[in-house]
């Protein structure tokens, strides 16, 4: 072994030191300095396919702009992390905000993971686009000023496909037997599908929580069947999604199972003829918008298949991010936020603009039903749901599928 | 009625619990002779999963199922003899490490070549549906998983009580030392334990990837129950495995019949209370080496 002398060793490190502190920092000042965005998103455990997407989305905004000359002649930089889990997605907000020197918080798909770095962007008193989780509670009880909402909350995934069910009589007296997430998300989704019964007429016989790490659904599969309901509605989130549609189909029940929540991911990786029913979403990659077919076809040249509703929501995102900043010239907070209460309208790629509306920070957007495509009839193994028009119709004020003030208790 | 419901949670309970112990066996027979914590084993149940949807592509779910799980056994050779080798006879916090490591590893290599978006799994149209037997409901495929299990279980069992090679690995677990002894070098054997133990579970992966998310963090789902399993069976048995397995499915099953919520947690509490009446798990033999 070769002995290395230890002051030798000592001595370099310490001239490794002595550079990295006096001349790094000269190298950096030389240049425009880049305007970096923490961006957390949960790329493991059961919304981990998801995030997966989201980061191919916000990455590709992020080339786009820069490649376009940046934001106000900056380059954006995204540090982009696992969330994990609710208290370490807290930590590391806090973290980026603090070290990484980070302008503004983006990102994330779970809703307890989002509540807490919600509550890290109002402390800090610095922005957070909470960009795709769900639960009413973030725009309702526990809305902040700090923190901006991009996809639909739960109560309009509930209408969507609620309002196809009413037109297709799968509503009055029809008895109802669901499973929720058990957690923040899946609460809220049940509280909203269970408003939408009374209101309509639907009969709820049945609801059973299912813990987010269940993989196996036959015992609830076989109360189901005990249960004899008419219709079967999933509240669930993520992987549980996935692995209730496949075992679905393995048991064969006869009754119709639909849902008010569902990503295209969960939809694809369910195989083969195994979806059904009629779920909601917020964008699919067949949609014939013009803008939205430029994106697909970027995005699949990129990566070789279609972006998911993640990959889609997080890049018009960031470009709405990018305006904002463009925009107001800057990366303060207020301005932003200032620019965002104006209810300026974004193009989000879809048939209509959609805006911030200034008192809940809600994005107003189209939401679509979808039922599932003929077998034989998907060109791909993409293409497989069939999209329905969009909500609320082309009349009607984008605020008419979203929560009124009276239904949401959001006061900042 | 409400008795006949909570029947057939049993029944689906013994076939749940028939699943787990695919993954648990190769555990508890890996542990049990090399004294290795496996905490890999997950990994190569994800394996046996991704490589069955990826050859059912080319060659339908028949040849997927065989060739999956025997692919992933002779991943076993290279890992027992360039890796598990070493760590026989050291602290167990090495093979700790070193199999968690693997673990990651190999998850982050699933990313890598199959991306982070799960996989999408079907069963073949011949066993969709259900069957109803009497007032029981079944799925046919889980009753084709059900006699898979049962064929590998019979195959073990005869491997290890009725030849000469499963008399030398049952003297190993009990007393290395005499075996040594005797002139008989244990390590080819723990060669082939391993083969068999990494081989299970990727059939395990196999049949499970058109029921189940497949997705590159399913091992790591997984291991968690098996352990549980093999903790609750007891070290160095083979019913006691069987029995754990089978308890763990029922267990969860009758739980989520009452209290839908505690199905997880129902897994947990079993095992504490075994370990407060039988600390070395249900059938656990008293094995000097780990003492």
């Amino acid at each position: 072994m070769t002995r290395c002398s230890r002051r030798a060793l000592l001595r370099a490190s310490a001239a490794l030191a002595g550079v990295s502190t006096f001349e790094f920092p000269s190298i950096v000042s030389g240049q425009t300095e880049k305007i970096r965005i923490g961006h957390l998103t949960p790329l493991t455990g059961f919304l981990g396919a998801l995030g997966a997407y989201a980061q191919l989305g916000i990455r590709m905004a992020e080339d786009e702009i820069n490649q376009a000359g940046g934001v106000m002649g900056r380059q954006l930089d995204i540090t982009s992390e696992d969330s994990v889990n609710p208290a370490t997605a807290a930590t590391k907000a806090q973290r980026m905000l603090d070290q990484d020197g980070v302008a503004v918080l983006m990102g994330q798909i779970s809703s307890a993971s989002a509540l807490t770095i919600m509550q890290v962007a109002d402390r800090n008193k610095r922005l957070f686009m909470q960009i795709g989780a769900r639960s009413d509670a973030l725009r309702g009880k526990n809305c902040n000023r700090y923190t901006f909402h991009v996809d639909i909350p739960s109560t309009v995934m509930v209408n969507a496909v609620g309002k196809a069910l009413v037109r297709d009589n799968m509503m009055k007296d029809k008895r109802f037997y669901t499973l929720t997430a058990d957690y923040i998300f899946g609460h809220d989704l049940a509280r909203a599908a269970n408003s939408f019964f009374d209101a309509n007429g639907g009969k709820l016989i049945g609801d059973e929580l299912v813990a987010t790490d269940v993989t196996d659904f036959s015992p609830y599969l076989l109360k189901i069947r005990q249960a004899k309901p008419d219709i079967v509605c999933s509240n669930l989130a993520g992987n549980q999604v996935t692995n209730l549609i496949k075992q679905y189909a393995e048991f064969g029940l006869p009754y119709p199972i639909v849902g008010f929540n569902l990503n295209t991911a969960d939809a694809w990786a369910a195989g083969d003829g195994n979806l059904s029913g009629t779920w909601p979403t917020v964008w699919y990659h067949t949609s014939d918008v013009p803008a939205s077919k430029t994106f697909v076809a970027n995005f699949i040249k990129k990566h070789g298949k279609p972006p998911e509703n993640h990959a889609w929501i997080e890049y018009v995102s960031l470009k709405m991010m990018a305006q904002a900043m463009n925009e107001t010239k800057s990366t303060e907070t207020d301005k932003l936020i200032g620019y965002f209460e104006k209810e300026t309208q974004f193009d989000i790629l879809k048939g209509r603009k959609g805006y911030f509306r200034s008192w809940d920070h809600q994005l107003m957007q189209e939401a679509y039903p979808f039922t599932v495509k003929a077998r034989g009839k998907a060109k791909d193994q993409w293409d497989t749901l069939e999209l329905g028009a969009a909500i609320p119709g082309p009349n009607e004020p984008l605020e008419s599928i979203a929560l009124t003030k009276e239904q949401n208790p959001c006061s900042m | 009625m409400q008795f006949g419901f909570l029947l057939e949670q049993v029944v689906n309970g013994l076939v749940l619990g028939g699943y787990y112990l695919l993954i648990a066996l190769g555990l508890s027979l890996i542990f049990s002779v090399g004294g290795v914590v496996n905490l890999a084993h997950g990994a190569f149940y994800a394996l046996g999963a991704y490589l069955s949807v990826e050859i059912t592509r080319y060659l339908g779910f028949g040849p997927a199922v065989v060739i999956s799980p025997l692919a992933v056994a002779l991943l076993g050779i290279l890992f027992e003899r360039f890796i598990l080798r070493r760590f026989y006879n050291a602290d167990p916090i090495l093979s700790l490490l070193v199999t968690f490591g693997l673990a990651m590893v190999t998850e982050q290599a699933i990313r890598i070549v199959w991306g982070a978006a799960p996989l999408s799994a079907s069963i073949p149209p011949v066993f969709r549906g259900s069957v109803i037997l009497g007032d029981f409901l079944f799925s046919r495929y889980r009753l084709l998983i059900l006699a898979v299990v049962a064929a590998a279980l019979l195959g073990i069992w005869l491997l290890l009580h009725k030849t000469s090679f499963g008399r030398v690995v049952r003297a190993g677990i009990q007393r290395p030392d005499m075996v040594a002894a005797l002139g008989i070098r244990l390590q080819p054997y723990m060669t082939v334990i391993v083969m068999l133990g990494v081989g299970m579970a990727a059939m395990g992966g196999a049949f499970f990837a058109p029921i189940t998310i497949v997705h590159p963090a399913m091992g790591a789902e997984i291991i968690t129950v098996a352990f549980v399993v093999v903790v609750i069976g007891g070290l160095g048995s083979f019913w006691g495995v069987v029995i754990a397995a089978l308890m763990v499915g029922v267990v969860r099953g009758i739980t989520i019949h009452f209290v839908p919520a505690a199905g997880e947690a129902s897994i947990y509490v079993l095992m504490f209370l075994v370990l407060l009446v039988r600390p070395r798990g249900l059938l656990g033999e008293r094995i000097e080496k780990f003492e």
